[in-house]
């Protein structure tokens, strides 16, 4: 039996927000270790490094307070991401005067759209929005100004900045409304399960491929990236998934192969997404967040594992 | 600052600026334009100490939203010690134009249709200027349309001259057009970036025609895309 059917879902997440800030606390302390060691000639590295845990406080904090406040306050959380990765991706995209109809909708109309049907339950008109009613309706306004050239990639462009930064954000915080009849109550539970993944993933990618990588995975995409790192960050990250599984609906095993799809997800969306900013010319998509760059570099492995994650839990366990 | 502006525009001096509307500005600038500013020389390390000495921003003009952006893109010591100037005939139309020019940016208004004769349109700017505040202009008069400024016009080179000793800062407003290219007028959210020069003096007797091309010359090499 699981242990969820015991233990009320709210009090299982602040027994894993503890243990979050468990974690946090333990890096922070090494953090500091390391900060001391190397004194004054400490290492970019290493300021990179505390800046990034850092970072993750706040992240973690502003979480934490989200889901203290219920569903409605992190689907306003996502919203407020998505606008900002939006602003980030369009700002890097080069747009002329005669798309500003189509960004003013894109802002405007689009993203709030998203996330109110998502708030008022409406799966139908969720999942086809911005696929099809954005993707009709956008190009339609930028012909008003009668400017051809390079149309087809503007139109494009400004479609893939809505699909990435709202449409497939927008999955992440829509496992709020499912509902599983076998887990009451547990949907929030689900999303930190994704969230913890995603990231945790990220994270260990990353110390992996600083301890023991040599292999670059993909050089010309994302040159941090090995595949030590990739291995040992997938391999533990999905032990971590499947450790998770008495917080979830699902079984041990089905815990972790829903991880791993996660993972790897996760994985393809950091180099797809580092190959467009490339692509659009820039390292980094902003400056918001200290040590790890703009909210979509934060948020670029969620993009593409939400969407996955929502239907395997949509079709299996509603 | 007893003399009286144009018959038509404000004296700024009779109106007491509002910390809770500036306030409300910043949050509404950084949630729409992010307004990151950069300094040239040192494009990691952020603006140098600008000191308090009065000093003239000059920039491109694009955008209605480029006032507040260069505004907003100020550290705190320099924004308070700064007033735009700004057209009349823009900021001073609707009520709420005139509450966020006069009371949240302290702007020097002045008129631009003519009504004030060509020589005393710079006055309220002169006077403030005179009194120990930097200014904002915009030394093109009017928006373009593109990256690329437009000629400035002589009012740069007068206040250049009544003022010899006050430096002048050149700075590229980046993507404020796009947010709000002329005509629009609901701006798009974008991030902005202002990106500042190294100051520079009007050289004793060098012409006015040639100060401006240099002036503008200093802005136009601040634009990163070339």
């Amino acid at each position: 039996m699981h242990l969820s059917l015991r233990m009320p879902p709210a009090v299982i997440m602040v027994w894993l927000f503890a243990g979050l800030v468990l974690l946090l606390t333990f890096a922070s302390g090494i953090g500091y270790a390391l900060n001391r060691r190397y004194g004054t000639q400490r290492s970019a590295v290493v300021d990179n490094l505390n800046a990034r845990i850092r970072a993750w406080w706040w992240m973690v904090g502003i979480l934490g307070l989200a889901f203290a406040f219920g569903q409605y306050v992190t689907l306003a959380l996502f919203a407020v991401a998505s606008f900002f990765a939006l602003r980030e991706f369009i700002s890097l995209t080069p747009t002329k005067a005669g798309d500003h109809a189509a960004l003013v909708a894109t802002f405007y109309v689009m993203l709030p759209l998203q996330y109110l049907l998502i708030g008022s339950h409406w799966y139908g008109l969720f999942v086809i929005l911005i696929p099809v009613y954005g993707f009709l309706l956008l190009p339609m306004l930028s012909t008003i100004a009668g400017d051809t050239q390079s149309f087809l990639e503007r139109a494009s462009k400004i479609q893939w900045a809505l699909m990435i930064t709202v449409y497939c954000v927008s999955y992440a915080p829509a496992l709020l409304m499912l509902k599983i009849p076998s887990a009451p109550g547990g949907n929030a539970l689900l999303l930190f399960f994704l969230i913890f993944v995603v990231q945790v993933s990220d994270v260990l990618q990353y110390v992996f491929g600083k301890m023991f990588g040599k292999i670059k995975i993909a050089p010309t995409l994302s040159p941090s990236k090995t595949v030590e790192g990739f291995i040992g960050g997938a391999l533990s990250a999905t032990a971590l998934g499947a450790s998770l599984w008495w917080a979830t609906p699902f079984r041990p095993w089905q815990a972790g192969l829903i991880a791993a799809i996660i993972v790897v997800m996760g994985f393809f969306g950091g180099l797809v997404l580092s190959a467009v900013k490339r692509s659009l010319g820039a390292k980094d998509w902003g400056s918001m967040i200290e040590g790890h760059g703009g909210a979509l570099d934060r948020l670029d492995s969620v993009v593409f594992s939400a969407p996955v994650f929502f239907h395997i839990v949509r079709f299996f366990w509603t | 600052m007893t003399e009286q502006a144009g018959a038509e525009s404000v004296d700024p001096s009779t109106v007491r600026a509002s910390t809770m509307t500036a306030a409300a500005l910043m949050v509404a600038v950084k949630v729409l334009f992010a307004a990151l500013p950069k300094f040239a020389a040192r494009e990691d390390r952020g603006l140098p100490d600008f000191g308090n000495a009065p000093r003239i921003f000059i920039a491109n003009h694009t955008s209605h939203v480029d006032t507040l952006t260069l505004w907003a893109c100020l550290p705190a010591y320099l924004r308070a010690q700064t007033r735009p100037v700004a057209a009349l005939d823009y900021w001073g139309a609707t009520h709420l134009r005139r509450h966020i020019s006069l009371r949240g940016l302290r702007a020097v208004l002045i008129d631009r249709s003519g009504g004030t004769p060509k020589t005393r349109v710079l006055k309220p700017a002169q006077d403030a200027l005179r009194a120990g505040s930097s200014l904002i202009l915009f030394p093109e008069g009017t928006r373009g349309s593109s990256d690329i400024p437009g000629p400035f016009k002589a009012g740069l080179y007068h206040l250049a001259q009544q003022a010899p000793n006050v430096s002048i800062v050149p700075v590229y407003l980046d993507n404020t057009r796009r947010s709000l290219p002329k005509g629009s007028w609901l701006p798009v959210p974008l991030i902005c970036t202002a990106r500042f020069g190294k100051p520079f003096l009007l050289e004793p007797g060098e012409a006015k025609d040639d100060f401006l091309a240099r002036a503008r010359s200093t802005v136009m090499a601040l634009n990163s895309r070339g």
